[in-house]
């Protein structure tokens, strides 16, 4: 390589500079910010983006988690053993415990935790006067994400107004917010899903066992094959099979669509996605509700 | 480092998409990943069912982009939209900016970080206000690649000549710009895709490459600069690790280099307190670097203990920057509230935030005629003006055309903290003099 092209980043490198700079950014301007940690594919190159923007320095902000209580076990086991190694300070507030103090309600027959996230994460925030999230989210996932700054500012009811966003220009994030307030900043904003597994090849990351393939008892369901456990008890006359599957996606477990796949290596995932003729929220019931699912969540302070 | 099939490391584009409403921007976008199979399969079926109930059967492909209510509900972009698809040469990313004039500081968001914009212009209304207005903000920013592509060429016979009309006139009024850069004009039918990624047989006339052969092969290595260092301090790594002795003495400075090339055991200054030293080591995870070069992300560690913290500027020796709290700046204004003369705001430049006044506003651009209306009472939503300004704290500076990211500013409303401007710094009049404050500790 000549002299001239070596003084060139490539793309996962762009993305990396771009990633740290934001990560340094929250560090320098909040008073009190959490990284959002779940133990799926983004929030792990979260982590390595944190370690690589604040190493030899510990990484000035806890990790902070909502636990639905329909979490894959793997995820949990995966979650705490991250950040223990990591020598992270992490905290669970679980939507369970959300409902018992009547911070959320579920509604009338309601099964899903997806919504009832929101109040149990506004309710963190709260408690520990968090007035910034790092959040894993990307762009590419999901076309009302594809409008999100990378400083997505919330008001004091944790509100986003997708029509009144700050403008964002060059590299000069305002940070600034008033009490009450908080910021989602979102580094991985101009990741694809391409990119988050080329990056955990790249960075030898571990990631939890359930992105491999391996076999599970699964559920048609809803036009998808969804993983059988104690809350998904298959019904009358639904087929059950037991399937060679992975995940691409993590979301509860009575949400996330299995993929028939043989992979279970990072290159034959990075091979998978390559030839992938649906998108990676195309397995996410929660998605599917209605055009603007994602958008009216985000409004009400989905991350 | 990830290659492509030749061995050459994926370089990454990012670019913009600006014209007025009905341009055909999402169709052109909605093209364009259709065309490279960057549309999955469930995309695909999402546009179909929203056909089938609104569409009268028709996809519409800018339904892709359009991800709020309100935009899908009025058929406009209100927001910038980003999109992201490979060809094996390179990884793009786009910003599908809206072309509403209302919403002209959205544009300013998605062009700003572009190598590259492209200007859609209706073959049948050619030149409109909304061209000179696009054309003029890309120039403004500095954007080094511009494309004009003149979309519904279907809709006027594929005409040659109509498409000649549209480019001298564009071309007449680009040295008003200072766009003398790199600028190709493309005829294109973003709905039936001609020219879009391969060539078309509909205009035998046009020798140029397609739209996605251009953004594959353009130029963009020397988009950066090079030439000077800079660095602004961005956060000061101190790690307090009482078990770890080895840590004990280090001080890092974490920042993501601003222009330029910095190597070890090279001498820097530190600005404003023009404090000199040298470069121990560039620290990373991934082990210590000989030499970094923007946009890198770095932490340096230097060989004396000089008093620095977050919003100071490291340079190199040679191609100072300018110094001061008196400053000329080109600004885009964004807010409802109309920039007056005396206001003071919030000025965050590069990771240093001060107050500052608006000391005068000596002209604003007439966007239709690209004339300088001069000291105009104040600046509205969406005006373009020259401004000056007086800081609180000096800012050590570039011009915004040496270096967008030394050379840029935003203003933020005090008590609302709305992002209420964009600013470009004129060239320092003369650079910073570091003898008059270079003293040893």
């Amino acid at each position: 390589m000549s002299a001239v092209t070596s003084y060139q980043l490539d793309h996962l490198d762009y993305l990396e500079t771009e990633a740290i700079h934001v990560m340094r950014e929250v560090a320098a301007e909040f008073e009190r910010p959490a990284l959002l940690f779940s133990g799926g594919k983004d929030s792990i190159c979260l982590l390595r983006l944190a370690e690589k923007a604040f190493r030899p320095s510990d990484i000035p902000m806890p990790f902070l988690n909502v636990d639905t209580g329909h979490h894959f076990p793997e995820l949990n086991v995966f979650r705490d053993k991250r950040a223990a190694e990591l020598g992270g300070k992490l905290i669970i507030r679980k939507v369970e415990d959300a409902i018992a103090a009547g911070i959320a309600h579920p509604s009338p027959g309601e099964v899903s935790r997806n919504r009832l996230q929101i109040p149990t994460l506004l309710a963190a925030l709260e408690e520990f006067q968090f007035d910034c999230a790092i959040g894993g989210a990307r762009r590419d996932e999901e076309k009302a994400r594809a409008k999100e700054r990378f400083f997505s500012f919330r008001d004091a009811f944790g509100q986003w107004d997708p029509k009144n966003q700050r403008p964002e220009i060059w590299n000069l994030y305002n940070a600034r917010v008033n009490p009450g307030e908080n910021m989602r900043v979102f580094p991985l904003s101009n990741w694809t899903e391409m990119d988050v597994w080329e990056y955990i090849k790249r960075e030898q990351l571990e990631v939890p066992t359930i992105y491999f393939s391996h076999r599970r008892q699964s559920v048609r369901r809803g036009g998808q094959w969804l993983p059988v456990s104690e809350i998904l008890p298959p019904k009358d006359k639904e087929e059950v099979r037991e399937l060679t599957v992975r995940v691409r996606t993590i979301g509860d477990i009575i949400s996330t669509g299995l993929v028939e796949s043989p992979a279970n290596t990072v290159d034959d995932i990075i091979a998978e996605i390559a030839a992938a003729r649906v998108t990676e929220r195309g397995s996410r019931a929660d998605d599917k509700s209605s055009e603007a699912a994602m958008e009216d969540r985000k409004k009400q302070g989905y991350f | 480092m990830s290659q492509t099939t030749t061995g050459h490391p994926v370089e990454l584009l990012r670019f913009n998409t600006c014209g007025s409403v009905d341009d055909g921007k999402s169709t052109l976008i909605g093209r364009l990943l259709y065309d490279t199979k960057s549309l999955m399969e469930d995309q695909i079926e999402a546009l179909e069912r929203s056909a089938d109930i609104t569409g009268g059967g028709q996809i519409n492909l800018a339904n892709l982009t359009d991800g709020l209510r309100a935009e899908r509900e009025q058929g406009i972009t209100i927001d910038v939209a980003y999109r992201y698809f490979a060809t094996p040469r390179r990884k793009f990313i786009v910003a599908d900016t809206p072309g509403h004039i209302q919403y002209t500081r959205n544009m300013v968001t998605g062009a700003s970080t572009a190598n590259l914009s492209v200007i859609l212009v209706d073959a049948r209304h050619g030149v409109i206000e909304q061209t000179r207005r696009h054309t003029c903000i890309a120039a403004l920013l500095g954007i080094p690649h511009l494309v004009v592509a003149v979309n519904k060429m279907d809709l006027v016979d594929w005409s040659q000549e109509r498409f000649l009309e549209i480019r001298d006139a564009i071309e007449g009024f680009l040295p008003k710009l200072d766009m003398a850069k790199d600028v190709k004009f493309i005829p294109i039918s973003a709905l039936s895709g001609d020219n879009v990624v391969g060539p078309s047989d509909k205009t035998p006339w046009y020798e140029g490459p397609s739209l996605l052969h251009h953004l594959e092969t353009v130029h963009i290595a020397s988009d950066v600069n090079l030439t000077a260092f800079r660095m602004p301090v961005q956060w000061v790594n101190r790690p307090n690790n009482p078990t770890d002795h080895s840590l004990h003495d280090f001080r890092g400075l974490s920042g993501q280099i601003a222009g330029g090339i910095v190597r070890r055991g090279e001498k820097i200054m530190v600005l404003p307190s023009g404090l000199k030293s040298t470069v121990k080591s560039i620290w990373t995870l991934d082990g210590e670097l000989d030499e970094a070069f923007a946009p890198q992300s770095v932490t340096l560690c230097l060989e004396d203990d000089l008093d620095v913290s977050r919003g100071d500027m490291i340079i190199g020796l040679d191609n100072l920057p300018g110094m001061g709290t008196e400053l000329r700046a080109r600004v885009c204004w964004m807010h409802p509230r109309p920039l007056q003369r005396g206001n003071k705001y919030f000025l965050k430049h590069t990771s240093q935030t001060v107050q500052a006044a608006v000391t005068s506003i000596e002209s604003c651009i007439d966007i239709r005629t690209f004339e300088h209306e001069p000291a105009p009472a104040q600046l509205a939503m969406n005006g373009i003006g020259e401004i000056r300004l007086r800081t609180a704290k000096p800012l050590v500076f570039d011009g915004y055309g040496t270096n967008r990211l030394t050379g840029s500013f935003i203003l933020i409303e005090q008590g609302t903290n709305h992002t209420v401007a964009a600013g470009m710094l004129f060239p320092p009049t003369e650079p910073v003099k570091p003898e008059y404050n270079d003293f040893a500790i």
